[in-house]
This record gives C-alpha cells, structure tokens and sequence, in this order.
C-alpha cells in the first residue's frame, strides 16, 4: 500500500466517521460541525484526485457560505430534539434491515470484475484544472449549464412564493428612500419672530 | 452548432422569464393579464413546434438534444393539457386566494422542465430536467402555505421525490462507470456488446434506474406517495401533477430504457413486469376501498401506470406506441375527471368525497354526461377511448408471448370497472344532498364539452391518433 493510498483510506474513514456521526449525534451544532468535517474530507478527496478547482469551491462554498448559515438558522431556532427523534427506534428495525440488505448487495456487486475502471494517468504539474472545467462547462456542456441555472431560478421563485408574507399594517418600519430624500427644511422649522425681551432694567 | 432545434424550449424559457417581469408590475386586480399571457406563451410554444413537424430528427447542442417525431407529439400532448389545466384551474384558484402569477410561472417552468425531459438524449439532460419539473411541482403542491395538508402533502412529496432522483441517479452513475458514456449513445454501444443476464454490476444499476422511474410512475411498490399528495395537494395542483407529467415520464422511460439499453431488454421487462402487475393488483383493489374521490383516482392512476409499463415492457415497437397512446388519452382522461371535481366544488366548500357526486344528473344532466364519458373511458369501456387503449396494449402484450400477464390486466380492469361505475351509480341514481347551483365560465364549460366529446371521438376514430404514434415511435427508434 503507497503513501497515497494510505492517505485515502485515513481521510474516507474520517469522511465516513463524521457522516454516521452527523446523522446520529444529539446536538443539532455538533451535527452541523460534523457535516463541516465531512466537507472538509471529500474537498481533500477531490484534491487527490486532481480535482482542485471542485475542492476549493467545496470549502468556499459550502463551509465558508452555506455552513456558517445553516449554524446562524439552527442557533437561532429552537429544536426540540426529542420530538424529532420520536419514532426512530420504533423504525430502527426495519430501517436497520433495509440498510444492511442494501449495503450487503452493493458489496456483492462493486467488488465485481466487471466495474474495472483503468487507472487515469496523472496530468503534468502545469496543468490548469479550473481553465479546462471553465472551457467545458461554457461549451461543450452549455446545455446542461443553462438547464442548472433555470433550476436555481424556480428555487428563487419557490422559496419566495413559499415564505414571502405581507407585513401587517400594524407593523412600524422606515422607508430608507425616504429617510434619504429628507431635507433639512423637513425637519427643523425656523420660525423668524421678533425678539420678545423687553431689555434689561 | 445548430440552436434553431430547440427555438421552443428557448422561447419558452424567455418568455416565462418575461411573464415573471411583467407580473411584478401588474396590479392585483390585473392578475388576469398573467393568465392570458400564460395561455399566450403556450400557444406561441405550440406553434414553434408545428412549424418544426416536417423536419427530420435532428440532434443539437453537441447531441444533448434531440428533436425527433415522438419528442413533438408528446410536447404538443404536453402543452395542450397544461393549457387546459390553466382553463379549468382559473375560478377554483381566484376563489381561494391562490390566483397568483407564481401559480403560472411556476406552472410554465414545470412545462419547460418536462419539455426538456422529452427532448434528453444524455443521462445528465434527464436528470436536470427531471429536477426542473418535480422542484416547481413541489412548490406548487404547498401553494396554500397556510393550509396544513398541502404543507404535509408537499413534504412527503419533496422527501420522496428526492429519494427517487438519488436513486436514478445513483443508477446513471453506475451505468456511466461502466460505459464510460452519459451519452445515451454510448450507452446504447455499451450494453449492445453486453450480455445483461451474465453482467451484475449492469443489472444493478438498471434496478437503481427502474426504481427511479418507478417513483417518478407511482407504480407499486413506489407509489406510496401518490394518493397522500392527490389528496393534500389543492385540485388545480392535482390535476397538473396527474396529467402532464406522466408523458414525460412515459418519454425518458422510452429514452433510458428503449434508446439507451435497447439490448438489455431481458433485463428490465422481467423488472417492469413485477412493477405492471403489482401496479393492476393494488390500484384498482384498493381503489375500491376509497371513499375520497381524490384518493379513488389517485388509486387509478397506479392502475393505469401499470397499463402504460405493459406497453413497453412488451419491447416491440407495437409497444411502444400502444403505450404512448394510453398516456396521452390516459392524461386527457384524467385531466377532465379532475375538471369536474373542481366543478363540484366552491367558495368555501372542497368536493372531496365520493358521495359528492349524488344526483349529479338532476343538478346538470350535462356535466353530468361528461363525467360518465371520463369515468367509462377510464373504466375502458366502448365505444370510449379507453377501451381501444387497453385493447392495443394487450395485443402488444400477446406480441410478446405474455399471455399470462394480458389475463391478469384483464382481469384487474373488470375489478376497477367497479369503482368507476360505482361512481356513475351515485350521479344518476342517487339523490342529491348539496343543491347549490353548478357555476363556471364559458370558457370551462366548453372545453369541458370538447374534452368528454374527444373521448367519445378517439374511442369511434383511435386510427388518426394510433397512426400518430405508431409513425412517431417508428421514425424516433429507427436513427
């Protein structure tokens, strides 16, 4: 077994670890740092695989931007853990059954000959990842790309449609536009009067 | 390269994106502007198509897309029936607050994404059109936020719906490690040199792909899903998801299966044969347990799925179109039967149960005509279109040499014919209890009267339509 491989299996059996833990732990924090750890192995994943463009995005995007959300919502709300894991032992059985019958079937098969996929030959050290996966994705794959965009458009429209209330009229709010426009005029009234002190005696 | 073969789908999603502009700026005493630029758009749509008809197969965006005859008679199909459901679906939706301009843009992204899911010739194309449609369908189950069932009914639809897109992609992945290809193509080159029988690792990724589909069906044992969210879901909803989605489902089981694994055929029809006689088993027994209308059609849905995957497991081209034809007059069916639940209903008052339908005859002797065509055509009894769609999928299946399987369908359809006429038991022989007049726009009557009169028509006339399909299927398999 070369360093390499030594290195894969250490980071997939992290990756592994902290995916069952996200799932099984209690705190709702604790799960999303887990689900950090978990992106943090598979962008170290791609990066062996001479996917380093894919890594970083992966940890830019989901642990830099989405993650950090996801931490501000779950800090915010309050979940009750126990109700939400009502049921669960009661379908452990048969969910337990279901998972280990498929994961015994998929070994079955995946370590089968058939799925022999030959070993890519490594790229020279110039090579530039990210100009290739740009070139594809903005030519050859246009289709699929715009198709995606569309996609993320709908999510827009749906989340909107979905969570998008009017305020009640009772609500007090500031209109910015109208705070700018304000003038000076609008605020403070001068109001010229002729001096009322009679002089001192 | 050649964007001109896909001017529709171009043109839809611009205009659809148009649509969405123009709606932020309409009153909300304007709305109807949305609707009748929706109507606009998809008849703009179906013309872009018309003009293309003539044209030979034709393959854009380096082999992505293809526009071939059956992808242009499902599309038609497709933009037909949405149009009609936003006809029927205008008063039910202005009178609970739900005649909003996202119900139409998000209805028209729907029809892109189905659209897109005809005219897929790669796995990846599939899968994102797939998504296109299924997010905006989600969307549109929970349109009434406030009401708890739609929001349950929404949830289970999105869970399941997700488990359904990771498993068929699941199974895309492993054909891809296999090929080498997404390409249905390469697919297509792969599994040709393949004995399927002999190759695991190819089986197990066609049941991840059959699992999939069969989600996407609701074809037992997947089809838990579907009466929960034929129920919860508001009825316009209802009646969108149980129409045109299914053709386009019909269409990427046609392009995965019969395209791209022509050759593993002895593979998936065992699979698909398990999935049809299940699918006739439950839905037409447990059917006649239901007391909810809702529930009762979404029961025959299963049914009739089970009908269209006989048709194509029977892997000849007779089949194929058999299988076609009984979606397409399956989903025009469903769409009036669905027309007429939203009649019944009202401001403040959901039809919902079955003994809804009492004394429909004395309360509109006309409607209630039209249903006992949509629930005989249903049922498949002639001279109603149903009966020739039953009759062409089983002499695919006696092609086959599936005696046994055509007795079991035959069977099973006798055992539905129950439920259906139960239901025109209720609308002419029983009384009334709910008197308030039947109101609806002109608009809805008449397209109501052209929808159960087709059924009549293509029951009398099934050559012109049959003759469609079967050159349709002819000329997309034959490159």
């Amino acid at each position: 077994m070369g360093f390499e491989q030594i290195i894969f299996y250490l980071l997939s059996a992290v990756l592994l670890a902290s995916a069952v833990s996200m799932v099984t732990v209690r705190n709702p924090v604790y799960a999303a740092l887990f689900l950090i750890l978990a992106f943090f192995n598979s962008a170290a994943l791609w990066v062996m695989l001479e996917a380093e463009f894919l890594g970083v995005v992966l940890i830019l995007v989901y642990v830099g931007a989405v993650m950090v959300l996801f931490l501000f919502v779950i800090m915010m709300l309050d979940i009750n853990i126990d109700v939400m894991r009502e049921g669960f032992i009661k379908y452990l059985p048969v969910g337990l059954l279901v998972a280990v019958v498929v994961a015994a079937e998929m070994v079955m098969v995946l370590t089968n000959k058939s799925l022999h996929i030959p070993k890519p030959t490594p790229q020279p050290a110039d090579y530039n990842n990210t100009e290739v996966l740009g070139e594809q994705l903005y030519t050859y794959y246009v289709y699929p790309f715009e198709i995606a965009a569309v996609i993320l458009l709908v999510a827009i429209i749906a989340a909107i449609t979905l969570t998008h209330r009017k305020r009640p009229p009772s609500t007090k709010s500031q209109n910015p536009s109208d705070q700018v426009k304000v003038k000076s005029t609008d605020r403070v009234r001068i109001v010229k009067m002729k001096s009322e002190s009679t002089g001192g005696d | 390269m050649n964007y001109s073969v896909a001017t529709p789908e171009i043109f839809l999603l611009a205009a659809t994106c148009g649509l969405l502009l123009l709606d932020l700026f309409l009153e909300k005493s304007n709305r109807f502007v949305t609707y009748v630029m929706a109507q606009v758009v998809l008849i703009s749509t179906i013309l872009l198509i018309v003009t293309r008809l003539s044209e030979p197969n034709s393959e854009a965006f380096n082999g992505m897309f293809v526009a071939d005859q059956m992808a242009s008679l499902l599309k038609i199909s497709v933009l037909v029936i949405i149009m009609g459901v936003f006809v029927y679906s205008r008063d039910y939706l202005g009178k609970r607050s739900m005649f909003k301009g996202e119900f139409y843009t998000l209805g028209l992204f729907a029809t892109l994404g189905m659209l897109i899911m005809i005219s897929a010739n790669t796995m990846l194309v599939i899968y994102l059109g797939l998504e296109l449609m299924s997010l905006a369908l989600y969307a549109l189950v929970a349109f009434r936020r406030d009401d708890g069932r739609a929001s349950e009914a929404a949830m289970k639809y999105f869970v399941l719906g997700a488990i359904a897109s990771g498993l068929l992609l699941y199974g895309m992945s492993i054909l891809y490690g296999l090929s080498g290809s997404i390409d249905l193509h390469g697919v297509a080159t792969y599994v040709a040199n393949e004995n399927v029988m002999q190759n695991v690792v190819l089986l197990f990724g066609l049941t991840f792909i059959i699992a999939g589909l069969g989600f996407k069906f609701g074809a037992v044992p997947f089809h838990m899903w579907v009466p929960d969210v034929y129920q919860g879901a508001p009825t316009a909803v209802t009646m969108l998801i149980g129409t045109a989605p299914k053709l386009a489902v019909f269409a990427i089981t046609i392009r995965l299966l019969v395209e791209g694994m022509e050759f593993g055929a002895a593979g998936w029809q065992q699979m698909l044969i398990l999935l049809a006689v299940l699918s006739l088993i439950v839905g037409n027994i447990v059917a006649i347990a239901q007391t909810n209308i809702k529930r009762m059609l979404a029961y025959s849905t299963i049914s009739h799925m089970g009908f269209i995957l006989m048709g194509i497991l029977s892997a000849n081209e007779q089949g194929y179109s058999a299988a076609m034809f009984y979606a397409i007059t399956y989903a025009i069916t469903s769409l009036g039967g669905f027309a007429i639940i939203i009649l019944l209903s009202r401001e403040g008052f959901e039809a919902e149960e079955l003994t809804d339908l009492k004394g429909l005859n004395d309360r509109h002797p006309w409607y209630a005509f039209m249903m006992l065509l949509f629930m005989f055509a249903m049922a498949g009894i002639p001279p109603l279109v149903g009966f020739y769609a039953k009759l062409a999928v089983l002499q695919a299946v006696l092609e086959a040499n599936l005696l046994w399987l055509a007795i079991v369908a035959v069977v099973m359809s006798v055992i539905g014919a129950f439920y259906y006429l139960r239901a025109v038991k209720y609308m002419y022989f029983d009384k009334a209890k709910d008197e308030a007049p039947l109101e609806a726009h002109l608009g809805f009557t008449s397209l109501l009267s052209i929808n159960g009169l087709l059924m009549l028509a293509l029951g009398i006339f099934p050559g012109l339509l049959m003759g469609v399909c079967v050159e349709a299927v002819r000329m997309s398999l034959a490159t």
